[in-house]
């Protein structure tokens, strides 16, 4: 078989792949801000050591994690509309989606990386009169989120690949875009090439930023 | 919502199936036996890769490896499993007699093959240094001592994270709906489109997911207690003592 990429011009990368990938990185930015803020919450919960808050939090966790992320996506896309009374599109539905999945799964590097501060850090805040919320929001978290920047990163990367199975309720991201283009010109092999040649060239340089970041961080450190 | 009617399973479909469980009991076996084949490619593949990568002496072979791992974790596995079913056997005639569940298999294994491979990479790193030169020291050769010296310890010391990508592994079977596997997310999609009984569906499904990772998380743990060396510590786990 002859692979014939000449389709692919301009024309076809703006009126088909732009539209994709804004909501791709669209979805990935707003559920790793999202994932982080919720799964903070959560592993605060967790490290409450109230039962009252910390049971419920890992039922929410472990059960997320437990549970295949298209099944995730398939359920809220049934149960939001429910939930909220009227129809909601599917890029809405995968936007809740993905920050009530991702709060999930970065609550436990959070987890993480705040037992990996030394107990010492939590005395010396307490020693100086510190309350509870203080002592977090000072002295821990952003010692515990910059511990666990490279581990985050590399979830959001993750995340930007997971992006690819809102296909199941057929929201338009990146790689719908290279399934339609490839569709409507009659290249579909073609077009599934691109999307992984394009997918590689955007992870592989993120995660190499990641790396050089790792090292900056680790020797400032 | 609200009204559940769980007697929809005793249903008739109208195809081959008499009735909606047994349908999903096969969609059941689908999801089991994709998991399982994928997960003996993803071992065999990522020991091999995850082995050269850490061989002394042979740049090349490492470069490979790596190229191997960087390849197959940064393009999504949506995409490769699209590209397993639809490029593959258009690039490679040989291929293109194959059935779909071969390509899916290939395609998961591949998938998980290069994360195995960075994690036996990590184990072997993480023995100290003085076995393989112990190995050396007795005489053996490379692969000798990597049979007898190496491997045995870092099989053991990866069994955590092999645990959790042998559960990875059953719930990215479920990408396989996209290519017409007919697996558990197929069957949650027609079987509740046909019976208006989503819900009801899906739960059966989400139950099922659960309960496969819950006895994969039993079985791997039955092997780790199995195959623990007496005494010996098995570094970043917090067992031991």
């Amino acid at each position: 078989m002859n692979l014939d990429l000449s389709f692919f011009n301009w024309a076809v990368v703006s009126s088909f792949l732009l539209k994709g990938l804004y909501f791709s990185v669209f979805l990935t930015v707003v559920a790793t801000l999202g994932g982080i803020f919720f799964g903070t919450l959560l592993a605060l919960m967790r490290l409450s050591g109230k039962k009252w808050l910390d049971v419920p939090a890992a039922i929410y966790v472990n059960g997320m994690r437990s549970i295949p992320l298209v099944m995730v996506i398939l359920w809220f896309f049934l149960l939001v509309p429910n939930i909220i009374g009227r129809p909601i599109g599917p890029e809405y539905s995968a936007i809740i989606t993905f920050v009530a999945f991702e709060a999930a799964y970065f609550s436990e590097i959070m987890r993480a990386g705040i037992q990996s501060i030394p107990r010492g850090q939590v005395f010396a805040g307490m020693a100086v009169g510190m309350t509870y919320g203080q002592n977090m929001k000072l002295v821990i978290l952003p010692q515990a989120f910059r511990n666990m920047l490279p581990v985050l990163l590399t979830q959001t990367i993750i995340l930007f690949q997971d992006t690819s199975l809102v296909y199941a309720i057929g929201a338009y991201d990146l790689f719908k875009g290279f399934d339609t283009a490839g569709k409507n010109f009659g290249r579909p092999e073609e077009a599934y090439l691109m999307a992984a040649v394009v997918y590689f060239v955007l992870c592989y340089s993120l995660s190499w930023l990641v790396k050089r970041l790792h090292k900056k961080i680790a020797i400032i450190r | 919502m609200g009204n559940w009617d769980w007697q929809v399973f005793l249903q008739d479909p109208g195809g081959k199936i008499p009735t909606y469980w047994q349908w999903l009991v096969s969609a059941w076996g689908w999801t089991v036996s994709v998991s399982l084949c994928s997960l003996v490619v993803a071992l065999l593949l990522g020991s091999l890769v995850g082995v050269i990568r850490t061989l002394p002496d042979s740049p090349w072979l490492v470069r490979f490896g790596n190229a191997w791992v960087e390849l197959f974790r940064n393009v999504p596995l949506l995409v490769q499993i699209f590209l397993w079913y639809h490029v593959v056997p258009k690039l490679f005639p040989v291929m293109a007699g194959l059935p779909p569940f071969i390509l899916v298999v290939f395609a998961l294994g591949f998938f998980t093959s290069a994360r195995i491979a960075e994690q036996l990479r990590s184990g072997i790193q993480a023995l100290p240094k003085g076995q393989r030169y112990a190995g050396m020291a007795m005489g053996f050769t490379t692969p000798q001592y990597y049979r007898y010296v190496i491997l045995p310890m870092a099989y053991r010391i990866i069994i955590p994270p092999l645990t959790s990508e042998s559960m990875n592994i059953f719930k990215n079977s479920s990408v396989a709906f996209a290519v017409s596997i007919p697996e558990m997310i197929q069957f949650a999609m027609q079987a509740g489109e046909e019976t208006a009984r989503v819900t009801e569906m899906y739960m059966a499904v989400t139950v099922l997911y659960v309960i496969s990772a819950m006895v994969i998380n039993r079985i791997m743990a039955w092997v780790e207690k199995k195959v623990r060396v007496p005494g010996f510590v098995v570094a970043g786990t917090g067992g031991g003592h």
